[in-house]
């Protein structure tokens, strides 16, 4: 996916390393720091003064936001603002000791919706920063169809999220927008509740905002809230997206930055992450995900979109209960290649028998390839198959070749030839066979 | 154009990718097109000045380019850009293309270019008119005219999905797999395609689906239309509209990929960087229901998509496609050893630079030395002044008496009783940077002052620099006032019948300045002659690179062995008719100076 999801302290700090650039007339103090653990506080606090001399804000950066409504932002230890380093600290350990339950969306103070459950794992420390509702704004931009927009209201925080079609002013700019056009087309649309005094800067910072979301390549930027003090800015809480796709161009711009998985999703399995792995070192495309590993069906498939095609109809004709995993190779992928991808396959699909009997599905499916040598991929399944014969057939594993394209005919033949002479189940067709009917065949057995 | 591509259409293909370049001559023979699509590859950092490639059984050749600038003043007729450049440069190899200009339609074929660098190219391309297929595709084809690289697969899949020629269907797909999937199934279940564009599956495409589907409502090849969507995105939608308000008539077939993603989180990515749905309307179940609703043919599943396309097309009733002949590319090619592109014994008749030697032999052709050099060195028909320039030289440069070295030494072998191609390359192989040289040497050094703008002061201030006396300038004797008579032939001569001697010009200024210093350092015959051959090049239209080229690979001294060997062989017969005995040479006119080797180490 090219849009990734960064962490709030990540943002903070792309922003900060450039902040003279795109917002010369404001200053950002950026306090702020990213601990795992209460100890790891303690240790920040050495050489960050502040974390001793204020008094903090402790909250979880995870990717996931009604951190105040979920109950996870330490801003009060008796009253508002009197948070010390020490109770930050314990209030952190606490917090990362076992799992919490988090909601995602909320109807007014009521959680709505599935919680997800997870260990928090984690923190952004701030300085707290005692100001007024009406010195809150918001702002943020994405893109939407082919434009860029940019939102911006005169109320921040949770004001905005909940009067959205009336508090918001909504700015779309074509990718081929000047910066003088974007400039102007801002001062304009300033929304006309923005306090008179704060007007001009609030253009100012919109502007640089803007250009710092276009030309540091984010997806998605957001400010909720910001606090404008005359010149001095505090950015209270972010969310951002980058596009993975320009992180060739952005190696000096983005810094150091990692992509979380969002919380409570599971972890990626070690195979999984050992598939990434690969995918990142070849220029061929390797990709699993898992669904359901105790599952029936398992399919290897080559190609972004006949794999698609094949867990449609597996969704359709079996039911998505029986699907274990989605996945595709594809863009010529080498033997060894192929036979690593094939042996995490059967590695996975060979470890539990079907708690019903029933016994193993193993599609090996593709549509007519452009370019990829499908006896060389083939050759790499033979392999994988020699080393999981016995396994496969331990649980019953019967196997539906569907593929076409570059040495077709010998890639099918080969791959029949030695199931057969390994004693495994299949069944092998080509073009003349319609590319997912092998889906109904298997299910017909 | 209501086509993408013509059976003339010529591409300029940046990357030499070998394999899907030969996919793509394979299928020009198989089609029994004139010419190759491919006129050109852009190959940055190769040496070579061209590939070979099988056309059928033959091989051809196809030039390379450091380019795309470059490969498109070579190749204007190729109005294709086929990007094959990776992520990292696809997007300035489109961008420098786009502003050089005269190009009708890009494909790119690198995935996961920046979000923001591919809409900004996409958006230029929109705004220049110019047909963008992809990022993240396998490209588009024309059966039956042209085929971009490796769509369609193999020849024999070509043949059997039947895109060898057109068919009815109009096919846009985001898929480069399940296109050819797709083209298989039109060619079971209907009659072939017309023309196909899989639009590539990165999140922001250049052409989208309504516009290749607008482009095909308009190609009277088309009769009907298959669309092939996935989840995610609204480009469907704009389709639907088109239908409402009348822009589409032509029945539509249509499914989107991606049912299954309803049943999982946003987490679990479903195919392409562009399948994923924001939203309900960006799933593919509600846009299969809306296209339904519209009025498009939907399948109830993928599965059924055969049997739904057969049924429509059947019901359009079209009268049948005549099967065209076509060659058969060989299954086995070997590949040649030797190129050879100056002349050609296989016909009836030798021919020199495709003129038969009788054409060009005896008086009545009114043709002389000069045309068959001009013929077998340039491949070119030079005009009448420039063969007899040539002519002029060689007759010039034949020979300088029995001192020089080179005639010195075919002497001295002639006389050691061997044949005359022994005594000649002895002779020949004298000449070089001190015998004979001097022409090379002129005319590379004053084309430098020239290209350079330097004036003769800060030319000779050059050539000191550089250490080495200017080449073509100075004789032993001869001066201002005693002038060397050849050097006034040649330059009479080009006075009188070259459009322009600009070089020439520039270097009289030059003799000015250093005759000025010492009265024998004029142009002499050799720094004449290699001018003058810069200013005849000029004034035949080479380019300043194809002049420095010929300089480079010698070709100036090449008139001088030419012309010196008819001297040669003079001095060599002469020696055999005299008999002269073996010579050596008298011990009184050697320095002996002999020390005893010292031991060390």
């Amino acid at each position: 996916m090219a849009q990734k999801a960064i962490r709030e302290y990540d943002a903070k700090s792309i922003l900060a390393k450039h902040w003279d650039k795109y917002f010369p007339d404001f200053t950002y103090a950026y306090e702020t720091v990213m601990v795992q653990n209460g100890s790891e506080l303690a240790e920040a606090a050495k050489t960050k003064t502040w974390l001793n001399e204020k008094p903090l804000v402790a909250k979880p950066d995870m990717l996931f936001g009604k951190r105040g409504k979920n109950g996870l932002v330490l801003f009060k230890d008796e009253k508002p603002g009197d948070v010390s380093l020490e109770k930050a600290a314990s209030w952190i350990d606490e917090k990362s000791s076992s799992k919490q339950t988090v909601y995602f969306a909320f109807d007014g103070d009521t959680p709505t919706g599935e919680p997800s459950v997870d260990m928090l794992t984690h923190f952004i420390v701030e300085p707290f920063t005692p100001h007024d509702q009406s010195e809150e704004y918001y702002i943020s931009a994405t893109v939407v169809g082919d434009e860029d927009v940019l939102y911006m209201s005169a109320e921040g925080g949770m004001e905005v999220e909940e009067g959205w079609e009336e508090k918001v002013t909504e700015v779309a700019f074509p990718i081929t927008a000047t910066e003088e056009q974007i400039a102007s087309k801002i001062k304009a649309n300033i929304p006309a509740d923005v306090k008179e005094e704060d007007k001009e800067n609030f253009a100012k910072f919109a502007i640089g905002f803007f250009k710092a979301y276009r030309e540091l390549n984010f997806a998605y930027l957001e400010i909720n809230p910001f606090v404008l003090q005359g010149n001095k800015v505090e950015l209270l809480d972010m969310v951002a997206k980058l596009d993975d796709t320009a992180g060739f161009m952005m190696v000096d711009e983005w810094g150091d930055v990692e992509y979380p998985t969002s919380f409570g999703m599971e972890e990626k399995s070690p195979e999984v992450m050992a598939v990434e792995e690969a995918d990142a070192k070849t220029g061929a495309s390797l990709k699993l995900t898992l669904l359901k590993p105790e599952a029936r069906i398992w399919t290897m498939v080559a190609g972004g979109g006949a794999s698609v095609v094949y867990a449609d109809t597996i969704a359709d004709m079996a039911g998505i209960e029986d699907l274990a995993n989605y996945g595709e190779y594809s863009g010529g992928p080498t033997t060894g290649e192929t036979k690593f991808y094939a042996e995490t396959l059967f590695d996975l699909m060979t470890r539990e028998k079907d708690p019903s009997g029933r016994g193993k599905v193993l599609i090996i499916g593709g549509a007519i390839a452009n370019f990829t040598d499908v006896a060389k991929t083939f050759t790499g399944i033979i392999q994988a198959f020699e080393n999981y014969k016995d396994k496969l057939k331990e649980v019953d594993t019967k196997i539906y070749v569907r593929r076409g394209g570059p040495n077709y005919e010998k890639g099918l033949k080969d791959i029949k030839e030695a199931a057969d002479r390994m004693g495994l189940y299949i069944e092998v067709y080509g073009p003349e066979t319609h590319v997912t009917d092998i889906v109904r065949m298997a299910l017909e057995k | 154009m209501n086509q993408l591509y013509t059976k003339s259409t010529q591409a300029i293909f940046w990357n030499n990718n070998k394999t899907a370049i030969q996919r793509m001559l394979d299928y020009d023979y198989t089609i029994k097109r004139e010419t190759p699509s491919v006129a050109g590859i852009v190959a940055p950092t190769s040496g070579n000045k061209f590939e070979k490639f099988f056309w059928g059984g033959d091989e051809i050749m196809i030039p390379l380019y450091k380019s795309t600038a470059e490969a498109k003043e070579a190749q204007p007729q190729a109005d294709v850009l086929l990007n094959f450049a990776s992520f990292r440069t696809a997007y300035d190899v489109t961008m420098e293309a786009l502003e050089i200009g005269g190009f009708s339609s890009m494909m790119i074929t690198a995935e996961g270019i920046p979000e923001r660098l591919a809409r900004g190219m996409n958006a230029k391309a929109r705004e220049l008119g110019v047909t963008v297929i992809g990022p993240a595709t396998v490209g588009a084809i024309t059966p039956g005219a042209f085929k971009v690289a490796n769509i369609g697969g193999t020849i024999e899949n070509i043949i059997n999905s039947k895109l060898h020629r057109a068919g009815s269907c109009g096919l846009v797909t985001r898929s480069g797999g399940l296109f050819n999937e797709l083209s298989n199934i039109i060619a079971i279940n209907a009659d072939g395609i017309a023309e196909g564009v899989a639009i590539g599956g990165d999140r922001f495409v250049g052409s989208v689906f309504i516009d290749n589907l607008l482009r095909m409502e308009k190609n009277p090849e088309v009769k009907y239309m298959i669309l092939l969507g996935e989840v995610g995105g609204t480009e469907e939608y704009k389709v639907i509209e088109a239908i409402k308000d009348g822009r589409i008539t032509k029945p539509i077939i249509a499914w989107c990929i991606g049912t299954i993603a309803k049943y999982y989180d946003s987490g679990v990515q479903f195919g392409h960087a562009g399948a994923s749905a924001n939203g309900e309307m960006e799933t593919a179940e509600y846009k299969n229901n809306a296209m339904a609703e519209a009025g498009i043919h939907v399948p109830a599943t993928f599965n059924d998509l055969p049997a739904k396309i057969k049924e429509v097309f059947e019901s359009l009733n079209l009268d049948p496609i005549p099967e065209p002949e076509i060659n058969i590319v060989p299954k086995v090619r070997r590949p040649k050893q030797f190129i050879c592109t100056i002349s050609d014994d296989r016909g009836e008749e030798a021919t020199y630079a495709g003129f038969p030697i009788s054409s060009v032999a005896t008086p009545d052709t009114g043709k002389g030395i000069g045309d068959v050099i001009s013929l077998l060195w340039f491949k070119k028909q030079y005009p009448k002044w420039a063969t007899e320039f040539i002519e002029t030289v060689i007759k010039t440069v034949a020979d300088h008496g029995p001192a020089v070295s080179g005639a010195h030494n075919a002497k001295v072998t002639a006389r050691a009783g061997k044949s005359v191609v022994e005594s000649l390359v002895t002779g020949l192989l004298t000449i070089g940077p001190r015998f004979g040289g001097a022409i090379d040497g002129a005319a590379q050094y004053f084309k430098y002052a020239d290209d350079n703008d330097l004036d003769p002061k800060a030319f000779l201030k050059y050539m000191k620099g550089e250490g080495v006396p200017i080449p073509g300038i100075g004789h032993r004797i001869k001066s201002l006032k005693n002038p060397d008579l050849r050097v006034t032939g040649l330059m009479k001569f080009a006075e009188e019948n070259f459009p322009a001697t600009p070089l020439l010009d520039y270097a009289k200024t030059v003799e000015a300045l250093t005759t000025s210093k010492k009265e024998n350092l004029i142009l002499n015959v050799d720094g004449t002659i290699g001018i003058l051959m810069v200013d005849m090049w000029r004034a035949l239209g080479y380019s300043e690179e194809e002049i420095n080229e010929f300089i480079a690979s010698g070709t100036l001294n090449s008139f001088f062995i030419v012309g010196r060997t008819i001297g040669f062989i003079g001095h060599v017969l002469d020696e055999k008719r005299l008999a002269m005995p073996m010579y050596r040479h008298p011990m009184d006119d050697i320095l002996y100076d002999v020390q005893k080797a010292e031991k060390i180490g």
